[in-house]
């Protein structure tokens, strides 16, 4: 007897939630895959599970005091989420900034890069089954946090930078020890290439996964690691040097794939020009002051709107600031690199493998409060 | 055919230079420490929650009640007050609390103090069960401390 079946195509397909809290999403990020067996038909990132008003908050408070904040937004890149905004409010104040306190604006921003890079590292590998990298990650990491704790006060959300300078200024023991740390992972680079950059499971998960072009890029605003990754040179700190970049040596590290292992491949090397620019920037450090004395007390911003970008850990960050003449801004806008970077995610992801959305999502290296602020 | 083996083994041979790495690790010394049995110093710019700072020649606080970290504070977590006293010039501190709930770390309330009465304290063990256990009161801190 025959028996005839319906096969209707809906019966195969169903939505699965990935997040808010999956572990690979870091933070609580909601995905909605709409699915059909393994395949990935129609991803969609929701957002808002940590918004917090930062951007409202920066209204009702002194321009300065919204110093703090800038930290929250990205814990993992708060000392250059710092001196975007300090370096926003001296452009718009006309406030000049002491070298020593751009040297070291220089140098505590790139360890924090690194100490961002470091974290990725580890956690993405997580994401991918690997264990043992997050525990060498964190243990060189560790370094970077308490060489940062010993001038800063705190581990992730500093609030170092102030307007016209650095609140404290490094000693002998902080260059010591950075260019003590400096040796130590230069050491310790060959060891995780070995571990991990050559594993074949490792390169056979992230090779043609996603695929970033620079058209696709450029499209939704990608920027950082992945436009890299796309082949595209494109880093703030080269192409329109900010604070002293341009009296560094260092190259911007580029692959042409555009997938995930590029994109690996291209934080991995970061980590070395990295070192190499803390390296020069003690070498240079000047001598003198670390803050302005001119600074008034009550920070009146011109009239005008204001903006500065910076190359922060995941790609470009630019403050937009509106302000009516007084000392509380009548607008900030934050453009955080995660926001876009995310946003790639329904189109690159679509037929995929969910657990190459796994794979392709971890290479975004999305930090959540900076996506929803 | 001749590639496939050659990834096998280039394959094979990168997963034992990985489990060296490893089996290296094994034998090196431990990085971690048993918390809480174990501690790390803290470092002293350690930024904790700020407290009145003991002045070891009057054996008290230096405030003056200027209210200026008060109004500084970018968070609202600074509530003082003070009265005149007999014989005494300015204002005697007579309540100052801080909400520590809402305190960011930020140094503003330190940095503009114009006797420096304030620093940051280095407890790192703050816990509690009801938002109140962080209302502190750091006039009462600073006079039972030694
Ligand atoms: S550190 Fe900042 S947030 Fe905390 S009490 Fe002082 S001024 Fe307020
Ligand atoms: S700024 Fe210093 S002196 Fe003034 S009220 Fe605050 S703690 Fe007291």
């Amino acid at each position: 007897m025959n028996v005839d079946v319906i096969e209707d195509e809906r019966q195969h397909q169903f939505v699965l939630n990935m997040g808010p809290q999956h572990p690979s999403t870091h933070g609580v990020l909601r995905v909605l895959l709409k699915m059909e067996g393994e395949y990935v038909l129609d991803p969609q990132p929701v957002l808002g599970y940590v918004h917090r008003c930062h951007e409202k908050i920066g209204e009702y408070k002194p321009a300065r005091a919204f110093m703090p904040n800038t930290a929250r937004m990205d814990y993992l890149g708060a000392l250059i989420y710092n001196q975007g905004y300090a370096m926003l409010l001296e452009r718009a104040a006309g406030i000049e900034v002491p070298r020593r306190a751009e040297y070291i604006r220089v140098i505590t921003s790139e360890l924090n890069r690194i100490q961002s890079h470091l974290l990725w590292y580890g956690a993405y590998l997580l994401d991918l089954g690997a264990f043992t990298p997050i525990m060498y990650a964190f243990d060189d990491r560790e370094h970077i946090l308490d060489t940062l704790e010993d001038i800063c006060g705190s581990r992730l959300t500093y609030c170092y930078c102030r307007v016209g300078g650095v609140c404290k200024d490094i000693d002998d023991k902080f260059i010591e020890r950075t260019r003590a740390f400096i040796e130590r992972l230069r050491g310790r680079l060959p060891m995780y290439e070995k571990l991990v950059n050559g594993n074949i499971i490792v390169q056979k998960r992230m090779k043609s996964v996603g695929n970033y072009t620079p058209e696709l890029c450029a499209r939704y605003g990608v920027t950082g690691p992945l436009l890299r990754a796309a082949g595209v040179e494109y880093d703030l700190r080269k192409a329109e040097p900010y604070s002293v970049y341009s009296e560094f040596d260092f190259e911007v590290p580029t692959e042409q794939q555009g997938d995930a292992w590029a994109a690996f491949n291209v934080r991995y090397r970061e980590i070395e020009q990295s070192l190499r620019i803390v390296e020069q920037a003690l070498d240079k450090l000047p001598e003198g002051e670390v803050m302005e004395a001119k600074v008034p007390k009550k920070l009146r911003l011109p009239q005008g709107d204001y903006n500065c970008s910076v190359e922060a850990p995941r790609g470009e960050l630019s403050y937009y600031l509106v302000s009516d003449g007084s000392d509380i801004p009548y607008r900030i806008k934050v453009r955080t690199p995660s926001y876009s970077n995310l946003s790639v995610v329904p189109e690159v992801c679509k037929g995929m493998m969910i657990a190459d959305v796994v794979t392709s999502m971890g290479a975004l290296d999305l930090v959540i409060p900076e996506i929803d602020r | 055919m001749k590639a496939y083996f050659t990834e096998l083994f280039t394959g094979a041979w990168s997963l034992i230079v990985g489990l060296t790495v490893t089996l290296k690790a094994l034998f090196s010394p431990v990085v971690t420490v048993q918390y809480p049995r174990q501690k790390i110093d803290v470092t002293p710019n350690y930024r904790g929650h700020i407290d009145l700072i003991k002045d070891p020649e009057t054996g008290t606080h230096r405030c003056i009640t200027c209210g200026m970290c008060m109004r500084d504070c970018p968070s609202d977590c600074i509530y003082l007050e003070g009265e005149k006293q007999e014989g005494v010039k300015g204002k005697v501190l007579t309540l100052y609390t801080l909400d520590y709930t809402k305190c960011s770390h930020c140094g503003a309330c330190v940095e503009v103090c114009p006797t420096q009465a304030l620093d940051y304290c280095d407890d790192y063990e703050v816990a509690g069960f009801a938002r109140e256990d962080f209302h502190y009161d750091l006039l009462k801190r600073v006079e039972e401390r030694e």
